[in-house]
């Protein structure tokens, strides 16, 4: 699938070769045919005007909250939205509901306990935030070129195995909105099987504080083939029944196609990534276009969509998951033996039955654990493919044991502002789906 | 690999206009406020047409004297870090704006990457640093009427001490 | 005994095990109990294990609770599930104000309880400081196993009438007295409907 960039070829018309203007000369207003689809009214404003008096006029438009306590907004997200009538005219996302001050919290954390603070920013896929920290201090220490072959092959498992959650979760909200109550059901059927085996290798069923920087935090349990195997051998026939329940149904079809359409360059101009990018037809997904991990060791399809609508999301989405089972069975088969972390003293704390024998192992592990191992100065970005979008991570190290500035780029986030350009001129009905085909996370939208 | 070594005898790698450094083999381009919108213009041009992140670091309490900046820049306390991607040429490049105490203000960059709207509507929100021709400069995470700006190294965290049962107070 | 086959047939003989006699409160207590609807205020991470905890692995509908309903006011129990912030705090304390009474509190996670990891600017240091709790529910994010305890734990509550007992000592809830009538007194009909 090509993408749909602009190109500064020249165009030949009547009135001879006309040059495309560089694309650094459009302003926003012509690359989002910005018509004020984006409320921009403060909040003081928009309830002064709701306690106005109202003039008996056909024309009026009403300002009404969607939100923050809502059953269909995903968590804490508000949204003002301008109606006429049952349309929708302009929108304004109104976050920080769930501000949590995880970035100045980080600086107080050391690099061991970065973990448990960046999991909980996007709790629909905590191993995503915790792989990207990772391989971020990683980075800065200069180690990434000697984490074990198991150590990453056990985190691209997990990390496929949370897409897969992730997007059943998705599965399960995205059904309730339009209606379909049951999906709710199963999809958390479908999740509660991968649950239980994080439950089984990481001790949580979320919020793992699993992958860590050097490795990860234990090896795989014994058995574990055959609980992933359960897993993904399940799966393909409930696929299947979604395929029959939703994607061929005639009022899904209605009630997603043409919903909530996006343009690539409204995707590309907004930083939107993810699902959102990919429905608009540019296929960029960061496992195969800027691969970290053993990504460029595995096989897998790249899915995308065509008309940028709720439909194509959903549909990726659900195709998504049966890549992420492709990527599993092959890293069932290419999983070496060896170590699950690096051996670096400094870094990873010893084998607890050491500390009884080896007072230099009991030394480090308390250093590890009380003050935290020191990082050399320095800062890096990586991003990740999360089931969201572009995950990032931002770090800024001055030398001392906590980060100086940890900033995660968060993929909802930046979705959030594509909701006003996709809801445009839709129903409120229809504000429902877009929001449920952005799948925002509002953990990592404000953290 | 922390220090940016500087070999005189070669000219400092340019990109845009700007000075090139390497972190950690990902290359940064140091622009100043006054070219960063024609730098920007530039990148957008070369294939830079995603703005994936916008924020900024207070380097009030930074404790190393080493900021990895090329020789003809001088660190300020604040920073402006974009990070921009290129879908063509599969790349990522990172931009760093010096911003000082006391002119915390940069034109914004929401005509070239509508994307940053609520990005710098963060970083004001977080850093009290101006975007001028910003469409809606307000606070975005904390409440409107905050005063203060968090993640600032002069706000502090916060912290409510603990006080366990039955401990001696 | 012999079975019964028709109440009409054995009379008052029947009477032990055709009926059930009780108080109205025990009565009222019970189906209190037994059929309270959660209002959705899923914050965070805690949301996503109470919506484990509806869905059919851990069944909420068991306890007559699968039903949340998004109008407080139709709404008897508030799982405050996740991290309050600031800004949400006034939402919340609106939303609480909207239930109708009897109305209880279950502060689901560490974040609810005590502001948890997140001891900051930012969070409310413990949804007590908003709403009165009557369970707090430990864990990041508590499994729906434990959840659910703090749910049956707040049923008993209920049905022991426990919680009940403080409010009507302390003058909270609905200010609704009961005078009791002295034995031989002349009283007024009181007719419904009328003030």
């Amino acid at each position: 699938m090509t993408s749909n960039l602009i190109t500064a070829t020249p165009a030949a018309t009547g009135e001879g070769p006309q040059e495309m203007r560089s694309r650094s000369e459009l302003t926003a207003k012509e690359v989002l045919r910005e018509v004020g689809s984006v409320l921009r009214m403060s909040e003081k404003d928009a309830a002064e005007l709701t306690s106005s008096p109202v003039e008996n006029d056909e024309e009026q438009t009403m300002i009404i909250n969607m939100g923050p306590q809502h059953p269909s907004t995903h968590g804490v997200l508000r949204l003002m939205l301008e109606l006429q009538g049952e349309k929708v005219l302009r929108c304004k996302p109104i976050i920080g509901y769930l501000h949590t001050g995880m970035e100045k919290q980080g600086e107080e954390l050391t690099y061991m306990q970065g973990g448990t603070n960046v999991t909980r920013m996007d709790y629909a896929s905590p191993l995503n935030n915790e792989l990207v920290f990772s391989l971020a201090v990683e980075k800065l220490l200069g180690i990434d070129g000697d984490i074990p072959e198991r150590a990453t092959w056990m985190r691209m498992l997990l990390s496929e195995l949370n897409r897969m959650s992730s997007h059943l979760l998705f599965m399960a909200t995205n059904g309730m909105d339009m209606g379909a109550v049951s999906m709710m059901i199963y999809g958390w059927r479908e999740r509660e099987e991968v649950l239980r085996f994080f439950q089984k290798v990481t001790g949580l069923r979320m919020n793992h504080n699993f992958i860590r920087p050097g490795g990860l935090a234990a090896d795989l349990p014994a058995g574990w083939r055959d609980d992933v195997l359960a897993i993904l051998e399940g799966l393909p026939a409930r696929l299947a029944e979604y395929d029959v329940l939703m994607t061929n149904q005639p009022i899904w079809r209605e009630r997603l196609q043409g919903v909530g359409v996006i343009t690539a360059e409204e995707a590309v101009a907004l930083g939107t990534s993810g699902p959102i990018l990919r429905s608009a037809g540019i296929a960029w997904d960061l496992r195969r276009d800027l691969p970290y991990l053993k990504y460029d060791e595995v096989e897998f399809d790249v899915i995308v969509g065509s008309y940028g609508d709720a439909f194509d999301r959903y549909a990726i989405r659900l195709n998504e998951i049966r890549e992420s089972m492709k990527i599993v069975y092959q890293i069932l088969d290419k999983m070496p033996s060896g170590d699950y972390r690096i051996q670096d003293k400094k870094v990873t704390p010893p084998p607890r039955a050491r500390i009884d024998e080896s007072m230099e192992a009991l030394i480090h592990h308390f250093k590890i654990f009380t003050e935290g191992f020191k990082v050399p100065e320095g800062e890096v970005y990586v991003g990740i493919e999360s089931p969201r979008g572009e995950i990032g991570c931002f770090i800024v190290s001055d030398g001392s044991p906590k980060p100086y500035r940890i900033h995660m780029r968060a993929p909802s986030f930046v979705n959030i502002q594509a909701l006003p350009h996709m809801m445009r001129d839709g129903l409120i009905a229809d504000a429902v789906a877009v929001i449920s085909s952005v799948d925002p996370v509002l953990g990592e939208v404000d953290r | 690999m922390s220090e940016a070594v500087v070999d005189t005898s070669v000219p400092a790698e340019q990109l845009y206009g700007c000075e090139v450094t390497y972190s950690r083999g990902e290359k940064v381009i140091h622009a100043s406020r006054e070219n960063y919108i024609a730098t920007l213009k530039k990148a957008i041009d070369d294939s830079f047409t995603m703005c994936t992140d916008l924020t900024a670091v207070d380097f009030l309490t930074y404790a190393s004297p080493n900021r990895q900046l090329p020789s003809s820049v001088v660190g300020q306390r604040f920073e402006i870090v974009l990070n921009l991607i290129s879908l063509e040429r599969r790349e990522r490049l990172r931009l760093r704006v010096q911003i000082a105490d006391g002119e915390e203000s940069l034109p914004t960059a929401f005509d070239l990457y509508p994307g940053t709207e609520a990005m710098e509507r963060e970083v004001f929100d977080m850093f009290g640093i101006h975007f001028e021709g910003h469409p809606d400069p307000s606070r975005i995470l904390m409440p409107e009427d905050w005063e203060g700006h968090p993640l600032r190294k002069d706000f502090s965290v916060g912290r409510i001490p603990v006080q366990f049962k039955g401990a001696p107070s | 005994m012999a079975i019964v086959r028709d109440v009409l047939d054995d009379g008052l003989g029947g009477l032990e095990h055709n009926f059930l006699t009780g108080r109205v409160e025990d009565l009222v207590k019970w189906s209190r109990s037994r059929s309270s609807w959660a209002a959705t205020f899923g914050l965070a991470c805690c949301a996503i294990e109470m919506m484990g905890t509806g869905a059919a692995h851990y069944d909420l509908a068991r306890f007559g609770m699968e039903v949340f309903r998004a109008s407080p006011r139709q709404a008897d129990i508030m799982i405050v599930a996740g991290r309050v912030s600031q800004k949400m705090a006034p939402v919340m304390r609106q939303v609480y104000d909207q239930m109708m009474e009897p109305k209880w509190v279950i502060s689901m996670g560490v974040c609810a309880s005590t502001g948890g990891m997140f001891n900051n600017y930012a969070i409310v240091q413990g949804v007590d400081q908003i709403v009165p709790v009557d369970v707090y529910a430990p864990g990041c994010p508590p499994t729906p196993e434990t959840l659910i305890h703090a749910i049956e734990t707040l049923h008993q509550l209920i049905e022991d009438g426990e919680i009940m007992r403080r409010r009507a000592a302390t003058g909270a809830g609905a200010n609704v007295h009961i005078t009791e009538i002295a034995a031989g007194a002349t009283t007024t009909p009181i007719v419904l409907g009328a003030r």
